[in-house]
């Protein structure tokens, strides 16, 4: 009887085969609640955010940067674009994943607390990461980390037996290589 | 020339410099500086409406039956929560509004003040773009360039929310011609290599049509006459969707009927069956595909839409083209006779014989009775009383509106007012309202259901303070028909909730706002009530007591291919129709 209900009439099954993961840039005139306008327009039509940053550029401009890492398929990927496109106060979307040369950085704060061997491992493992102590007391350390997100991760994943207490992360920023705006 | 005056005189200069003669809208205390401007001059009128709802619905009404922005004006709080319908209802279907919201001061703002809500945080969802003005400085920029994104590109729904402070603070005004927006500048010229190739693929085609949309009224009157010079030089077929009505003449030889779920046998098959689909200013809504994956499945496709998010949204295309369809238009009919293309007769022959074939099946036909009236009789009677007149129609929402979508034929575009996105009841009323504003001697109808129109009958007052003759066609069949409809197709005829009980007598309900009422229920009767509510010079409400289950076809059904409509067996003449689409698969035509 309800074979035709049953059916999502209209849902594409294209969107969820072959998922991936792209660094969008989008550059926004920072005005009031233009940061909304993204983060509504991902909740509203049910796209991913994995990671979201944003900071002014330009100063006198008014620009910001909105760095947004997001999962789909490539249709849903295009589509993020082009509404994102659609949101009139901002100037630019790039897909750095398509530009394919772009390099990604967050910075993470990392808290661990620890006495005798695990805070000299803990250390050890910093230096070898290059994470810079930021904050010590006698049981406890705060390390700054830039890099890679997994590369983050994995530090993360070391320091969580050796007693992980917080943690903090920027987020992706992302920008192309070589001599050209993206 | 700059000039010193109050926020509320720079809103109302803003207006008339933007050629704004009529604002639909309702007083409240965060907007009494600038109904005290509106007070104080004479170039833009003001219909005061009943509902909020009814005021955007009404901006809508004058806009896509001008090509002009609507502009509507409310309170804070509850005046601007009562407008979101209709601003949802201008975002789905790029209907160009301008919203002018009241706001508390803005050092009252987040303190949860008397008739204060998060106006540009709520409507964030449900426009264009939107504006909480904050200093005298910035109100003359926000306001020309409100105008400017709400009629630029992919027209829509801008709101311009006003704290009271800003509207009493004196700053420079200016007038702000040309306003080009920084960020926003969307693109109309197509690009020209696509173009090239479009042309050659419809040169080659052998089983093209056209599939166009509400962007083609938009892009204004010169696209459809581009589009109707195409056709012609093609001879290829030609479909609209619901809000593309009219850019093609109904009465044109190339005229299929409008396609999708309920839309034409020739029209839906010739999208299955064409080889060549060319998509004009369509979305590819789903109301207009069907099931996805069985949505043409033979076709390459051509989209031009102004618009690129519409582009590979739904269904994936071959050859986009992004612009303005006046624009695109105009190169592919210069392109297409400077290099003296020509069509492949022989197949476009063919393909027309099939097209033929279809048409035969006359999949508009129903069982007319002598006893009582079938809706699309009414309907049908409407349109040839009516058609010779300068007439405009708007719709409500359901069965009503299907069938006038069906019966009613449109030569001219503009002249097709209804909710074809977001699907408001209670459109047709204050849309009609609109439309009359802008057009005081025309005969503006709004086709209504006797559900529909209970949703914003309030505007019978505004009908009767502004001597609006709008008349109200009800085809009252005493059900919410299209819930009606589904529920006996799809569950098991239990009509939970979809009887219209304790219906108004509309004939007194019309008396009561002072307007002429009249009931028809017998079919003999029904050219001499419908003339008579033609020539009555006010405003009417017409009870066209219509037959009470009454299906509206032939219809795709939701998760169906178009090739898999339910067609009515018009051979049958006990006028037996289909129970249940899903038992009876034999009755389907593929």
């Amino acid at each position: 009887m309800n074979a035709i209900a049953a059916l999502s009439p209209y849902s594409s099954s294209a969107g969820k085969a072959n998922s991936e993961r792209h660094t969008l840039s989008v550059l926004v005139d920072n005005e009031p609640g233009v940061l909304a306008r993204v983060v509504g327009l991902f909740s509203g039509r049910g796209y991913n955010i994995e990671s979201l940053t944003v900071a002014e550029i330009a100063h006198v401009e008014r620009w910001s940067r909105i760095t947004i890492v997001t999962t789909g398929s490539p249709a849903a990927i295009e589509q993020i674009g082009h509404q994102l496109e659609r949101i009139v106060p901002i100037h630019k979307v790039v897909d750095l994943t398509l530009e394919g040369r772009a390099i990604e950085r967050e910075l993470a704060m990392i808290k661990v607390r620890g006495k005798g061997e695990n805070r000299v491992e803990a250390l050890r493992l910093a230096e070898a990461f290059k994470a810079k102590v930021i904050d010590a007391t006698l049981e406890s350390f705060v390390f700054e980390i830039t890099g890679s997100p997994k590369k983050i991760d994995d530090f993360v994943e070391l320091m969580r037996p050796l007693g992980l207490v917080e943690l903090s992360r920027t987020g992706v920023a992302a920008i192309v290589r070589g001599p050209d705006a993206s | 020339m700059s000039k010193q005056m109050t926020g509320a005189e720079m809103v109302v200069n803003a207006l008339k410099d933007q050629g704004v003669d009529t604002v639909f809208g309702y007083p409240g205390g965060a907007v009494l500086p600038i109904y005290d401007a509106l007070f104080q001059q004479d170039f833009v009128q003001h219909v005061l409406v009943r509902h909020e709802q009814g005021a955007a619905h009404a901006a809508e009404g004058y806009a896509r039956s001008t090509g002009k922005v609507g502009v509507l004006l409310v309170t804070s709080g509850p005046g601007a929560t009562n407008a979101i319908t209709g601003l949802t209802d201008a975002l789905l279907d790029s209907i160009p509004l301008v919203c002018l919201t009241g706001q508390v001061p803005t050092h009252l703002i987040g303190s949860d003040a008397f008739q204060e809500c998060d106006t540009v945080g709520i409507t964030r969802h449900c426009t264009k773009h939107n504006y909480l003005v904050r200093s005298i400085e910035d109100l003359p920029r926000i306001l020309h360039e409100a105008f400017y994104v709400a009629r630029s590109g992919r027209p829509g729904p801008v709101v311009v929310d006003l704290p009271k402070d800003i509207q009493f603070a004196t700053g420079m005004y200016s007038v702000q011609q040309n306003v080009q927006h920084k960020t926003y500048q969307p693109r109309l010229k197509g690009d020209a290599d696509k173009i090239r190739q479009a042309v050659d693929m419809m040169a080659a085609a052998k089983k093209p049509v056209f599939y166009t949309g509400g962007g083609v009224i938009n892009a204004g009157p010169l696209a459809s006459e581009l589009l109707r010079e195409l056709v012609k030089l093609t001879n290829f077929p030609v479909t609209s969707t619901l809000m593309g009505l009219g850019a093609y003449p109904a009465s044109g030889e190339n005229w299929l009927g409008m396609l999708g779920m309920h839309g034409t046998y020739e029209a839906n098959n010739a999208m299955h069956d064409c080889d060549l689909m060319i998509a004009v200013g369509s979305r590819f809504d789903d109301r207009i595909t069907g099931r996805l994956d069985a949505f043409s499945p033979g076709s390459k496709k051509i989209h031009i839409d102004i618009d690129p998010s519409s582009i590979n949204k739904n269904v994936k295309v071959d050859l986009p083209i992004i612009g303005d369809c006046a624009h695109v238009l105009e190169d592919m009919v210069r392109l297409w006779r400077s290099q003296d293309r020509k069509v492949d007769q022989t197949a476009l022959g063919e393909w027309w014989t099939q097209i033929n074939q279809w048409r035969e099946r006359n999949s508009l036909g129903f069982h007319n009775s002598k006893e009582v009236i079938k809706p699309q009789h009414a309907v049908q009677r409407l349109y040839e009383l009516t058609k010779d007149r300068d007439t405009y129609i708007t719709t409500e929402v359901g069965q009503h509106q299907m069938w006038a979508a069906q019966h009613y034929h449109f030569e001219e575009p503009n002249r097709w007012m209804t909710s074809g996105g977001l699907g408001t009841m209670g459109y047709g009323l204050p849309a009609a309202i609109g439309v009359q504003m802008a057009h005081p001697e025309s005969l503006v109808i709004d086709i209504a259901g006797e559900a529909s129109i209970l949703m914003n009958i309030q505007e019978m007052s505004t009908a009767k303070q502004y001597k609006l003759p709008v008349k109200i066609f009800i085809l009252n069949n005493e059900y919410m028909g299209m819930v009606r409809q589904w529920q006996e197709l799809l569950h098991g005829g239990r009509y939970s909730s979809s009887y219209s009980e304790a219906l108004p007598d509309f004939v007194k309900l019309a008396e009561a706002y002072g307007a002429h009422g009249i009931r028809c229920s017998d079919p003999a009767d029904l050219d001499r009530a419908i003339q008579e509510m033609i020539d009555y010079p006010g405003a009417v409400i017409f009870d066209c007591v219509v037959a009470k289950e009454e299906n509206c076809y032939p219809m795709i059904p939701s998760g169906k291919a178009h090739n898999e409509m339910i067609l009515l067996d018009l051979s049958d003449d006990a006028g037996l129709e289909i129970g249940s689409i899903i038992d009876e698969k034999g009755k389907m035509l593929v």
